[in-house]
């Protein structure tokens, strides 16, 4: 077995040593009738790497991977270009093969890098610090309430209708448990975000309000009146950014007064792998910082006055505070943290504006080219990268229908919100730099001949 | 705002020259130990190591009371500077790519490269998780057969996959426990916990509403059977194990635990963190467990990562599993794989607790165990846990005579040999010896953990260190714990040969500092 490196040998005299007649001996805590005397069975026995390789690429040649396809999904998971040099730095074994920086004096690299790390989300985000990342944006989110509940003292929160639906199902679910308090506004095809009705739900019980920025059908809410009247009440707002490229054209969270800011940082550098691992950002206020959750890495010096980074504020955390933590999160997102990361610096401030002047640009190409075809109009004029087009018949099928044509057409609002009414002919469509103009013909003939029944 | 930082970088100088009694360097790096200055402080405004096509299309004029006034503050690098800093940064990392990493209960085995190959496929990394069900048959088909050879293995009913994590499995387990609960129209509020748990364990069951009683452990490193039974009662939900526990032994008791549990009316939870030691050698499922999470990045070797990504499946009970989360993959009777989400949980999951994450988990940890399990299959599985416990052991009986192991007489430990700092010399505590190990080349073990056993030093080789590997270990234990007897105060500075000499964790505490400030005050770019 080419992943053991004991030998029938070794084993024999490691055995003498610790005194056992058979490695049976060093199981008889485990009751005689609950042990297996053999091989598991219903699992196949071990392979060649090549006969493993065969297998897992057969798998994964059933998929239509958005590589090979017209792609306009978004919905919370972007197609970015990554560059090349982020993969194969991830992939040094100093930064793969390492745990959780423990022992800060060997883990310096991890450690400087989840500084910088904290450093780059509070400077996109427009907060005064970040956490060193949570499991995703959903999480990310739930994590984000329940630390305005405890700062705040109060335990109400409201769900903008523009919240992503899987985040407010995430947020419901945990707050059955909790009992904490959800206000969950309706989602409705219009042209403007749902502001109005987010301000007026909030009262002097409320937590925080929670607005998506840009929101889940592309509309861009007005996060400083939200913040101005949620602050009026003594609540907070949290932002949630599910596309972190936005923010290298339209203003910070923070600097429009978001309290907190969550945010689902898969676009930089981590890739859509089929929604996992991806990476949870959290920034907040500075004042808050003994209410957060998660790893927190902080800079000091060492014996010498040298600088160096350890984890800290750790009495927040399960492994000090046990069930008094502010979160009962442990393993994170580390290394996507590092993808991140290293995606960021590659871009820099104004590389990250150009990439975001350029996702804008071909969003309106892609717009301007699909709302031509007769029938299909988009709801909101004012979007970043992905907006909404009303079809003139159920998008779920159209879906489908072109799926069957290799075209990736969209999310359908339907499959995003399944219980909801009257938002059937909604398809968030989502266009990125690597959307070509050949792409975005392919897929208006498609369309077109869908809907109008011109021949493609 | 920065009073450690306030200059800026400046390389100080290194351990080895003053060591070596050689002056220092100018540079301020000494060879191949090289200093980094942070990304903050290399990078440039405006300068960038991706091209771009020009943007044909100048933004909209509705977004403009939205535009940013100017970019981030965030400099930027060029392919060969940022290829070189994070390469530098990686050489002050310790990893299991270059020696043993026997942290206890977090399972640091070698990972192998295979699996990050077959992750990368782009039918597995390139896929959105929204998609058509059409168009990602072959990832469903990953989720499907990891689900079932997870369910072989812990020969339970059913297995929730989107959990993300350790902690987030477990946090499923009690909300599953929560809403049989529920169904059952009971009002149970106490989770008991034995002392000597992962830290999670309590933090999770609070997070979930829970309040949190205590269970002893005996002198033999055990849960107290009677003593857990005299709290059982109408308001307790459930317990939660550790199993192989965090003293690293086996409870022996654990089905007599979960017979009494259910007796009482409530579930059995177990912490899978250590499910490495007994994987393919018995099932949890016949010991009574009602749930149990399972760290693919322990047992089945994804990538730790310097912190994650992990993946935490928890395996379900019959009497637990139709409170499972949404989304869940099952396979018809014909065959066919299906994706249950909210609008079809009629099939079979109308019960379904909720959602706890946005898509399907974490499907990179799922393409790479499930990779892992070909490569092992059923007879390397077992393998594993039998070369796991071994190595354990032998460095139980290898060291025992210079290092108090305080269960050394309850038997054979499990993967892992727990040892305590008990007869050191006055002063010489088990931190020493750990940062004693890090002059010796290696990663200490887990330290001052399980609580329960004063200076706890928890070793966890895995079965994917040799024997000479082990042996190079041991010899450096025993040399450093003869030291600490000895009264060797040089032990209090170590390390001496690490990127950093002990930090002050005091000060990052007192006074955090979490974001770079360098450059505060200056005026913004333009």
């Amino acid at each position: 077995m080419r992943y053991l490196p004991l030998t029938p040998a070794d084993r024999t005299e490691m055995l003498a040593r610790v005194g056992a007649d058979s490695v049976d001996d060093l199981f008889v805590d485990v009751p005689e009738e609950a042990r297996l005397s053999g091989p598991i069975e219903g699992l196949p026995m071990h392979a060649s790497e090549m006969a493993v390789e065969r297998h897992m690429t057969a798998l994964a040649a059933k998929n239509l991977s958005a590589g090979s396809a017209p792609f306009f999904l978004g919905a919370g998971a972007y197609r970015h270009h990554v560059p090349a040099s982020v993969d194969h730095l991830i992939q040094r074994g100093e930064f793969l093969t390492a745990y959780t920086p423990y022992q800060p004096e060997i883990a310096q690299g991890t450690l400087q890098v989840l500084f910088e790390f904290q450093t780059q989300v509070a400077r996109l985000f427009g907060t005064d610090i970040a956490n060193a990342s949570m499991y995703d944006g959903s999480t990310a989110c739930w994590e984000a309430i329940l630390m305005a509940a405890r700062v705040t003292r109060k335990g109400k929160a409201v769900l903008s209708g523009g919240l992503h639906p899987h985040y407010g199902e995430v947020v419901r679910t945990m707050a059955r448990f909790t009992r904490d308090e959800i206000v969950s506004l309706g989602t409705e095809l219009a042209a403007e975000p749902d502001d109005a009705a987010v301000i007026g739900a909030i009262d002097d019980a409320t937590s925080c309000v929670v607005v998506q920025y840009p929101d889940v059908l592309g509309r861009i809410p007005d996060l400083a009146a939200i913040a101005e009247a949620a602050h009026a009440r003594g609540a907070l707002l949290v932002a949630v950014v599910t596309e972190p490229v936005a923010l290298g054209l339209i203003e910070a969270p923070g600097a429009l007064g978001a309290d907190i800011v969550v945010g689902e940082g898969q676009s930089l550098g981590v890739g859509l792998q089929f929604g996992g691992p991806y990476l949870g950002l959290f920034g907040c206020r500075e004042k808050f910082v003994r209410q957060m959750p998660g790893r927190l890495c902080g800079e000091t010096v060492d014996a010498e006055g040298k600088r160096g980074f350890v984890l800290t504020l750790s009495t927040r955390e399960q492994h000090i505070r046990r069930e008094k933590a502010t979160s009962n999160i442990c393993t994170n997102s580390g290394l996507c943290a590092l993808a991140f990361s290293i995606h960021l610096t590659l871009l820099g401030g104004e590389g990250l504006a150009q990439l975001a002047a350029l996702n804008h640009a071909r969003a309106r190409a892609a717009f301007e080219r699909l709302t031509r075809i007769p029938g299909v109009e988009l709801l909101n004029s004012v979007y970043f990268n992905e907006a909404t087009l009303i079809l003139p018949r159920d998008a779920r099928e159209v879906v489908q229908e072109l799926a069957g044509r290799k075209v990736l057409g969209g999310v359908s609002l339907g499959r995003l919100f399944p219980v909801a009414d009257g938002l059937g002919k909604g398809l968030l469509v989502a266009v990125t730099e690597t959307t070509t103009d050949e792409d975005i013909e392919t897929f208006a003939t498609e369309l077109e001949s869908l809907l109008v029944g011109v021949p493609a | 705002m920065n009073a450690v930082n306030a200059a800026g970088w400046r390389p100080s100088m290194g351990g080895v020259g003053e060591a070596g009694g050689v002056p220092p360097t100018s540079s301020g790096d000494y060879g191949l130990m090289l200093e980094e200055p942070l990304s903050f402080e290399l990078g440039a405004e405006g300068k960038c190591g991706v091209d771009f096509d020009a943007a044909d299309r100048a933004p909209a004029a509705g977004l403009s009371k939205f535009l940013r006034k100017a970019p981030p503050a965030l400099p930027g690098l060029t392919e060969p500077e940022a290829v070189r800093h994070y390469t530098r940064l990686s050489r002050q990392n310790y990893a299991i790519d270059l020696g043993p990493f026997p942290l206890g209960s977090c399972t640091m085995k070698h990972n192998p490269r295979l699996n990050e190959s077959m992750a990368r496929l782009p039918g597995f990394a390139d896929v959105h998780p929204l998609q058509p069900q059409t168009s990602v048959e072959g990832a469903l088909e990953v989720i499907e057969q990891l689900a079932d050879w997870l369910i072989t293995l812990t020969g339970m009913a059913s297995v929730a996959m989107s959990p993300k994590a350790g902690a987030h499995g477990e946090l499923c387990g009690l909300l599953c426990i929560r809403a049989a609960l529920d169904a059952r129209g009971e009002e149970r509020d106490v989770v008991l916990v034995p002392e000597s748990a992962h830290g999670t364990n309590p933090a999770t069951a609070a997070f979930a509403g829970f309040k949190v009683q205590s269970i002893p452990a005996t002198p033999e490193g055990r849960v107290d059977l009677e003593a857990l039974k005299a709290k059982l009662g109408p308001n307790v939900a459930g317990v939660m194990i550790t199993n192989p526990n965090t003293c690293g032994l086996f409870e022996p008791d654990l089905k007599r635990i979960a017979d009494a549990v259910h007796a009482a009316g409530g579930y059995v939870y177990c912490d899978g963190a250590n499910f490495n030691a007994i994987v393919g050698k018995v099932r949890p499922g016949d010991l009574g467990v009602d749930a149990m999470h399972i760290n693919l990045h322990k047992t089945f070797s994804t990538p730790h990562g310097g912190g994650g990504p992990g993946a935490g499946p928890v395996v379900l009970s019959e009497a637990l599993a139709p409170f499972a989360p949404l989304p869940f993959v099952t396979r018809g009777a014909d065959g066919t794989i299906h994706l249950v989400e909210e609008e079809n949980r009629g099939e079979g999951h109308a019960q379904a607790f909720g959602r706890m994450v946005a898509f399907h988990g974490q499907m990179g940890m799922f393409t790479r165990a499930l990779t892992y399990i070909l490569s092992h299959g059923a007879d390397g599985l077992r393998q594993v846990a039998e070369d796991a416990v071994l190595n354990a052991n032998y460095v139980l009986r290898t060291c025992e005579d210079v290092l108090p192991a305080p269960f050394a007489k309850s038997g054979p430990c499990m993967h892992e040999a727990l040892f305590s700092d008990a007869g050191l010399a006055d002063g010489i505590s088990t931190l020493d010896i750990a940062k004693g190990l890090i002059d010796e080349g290696f990663h200490p073990m887990t330290v001052y953990f399980p609580l329960v056993v004063k200076g706890a030093m928890l070793v966890e080789p895995t079965e994917t260190e040799s024997k000479a590997g082990l042996d190079r270990f041991i010899a450096s234990l025993r040399s450093l714990a003869e030291r600490a007897k000895a009264g060797d105060q040089s032990l209090h500075s170590a390390p001496h040969f690490a990127p950093r000499r002990r930090l002050d964790e005091t000060l990052a505490a007192r006074k955090p500092v979490l974001v770079w400030k360098g450059d505060a005050g200056e005026p913004a770019a333009s």
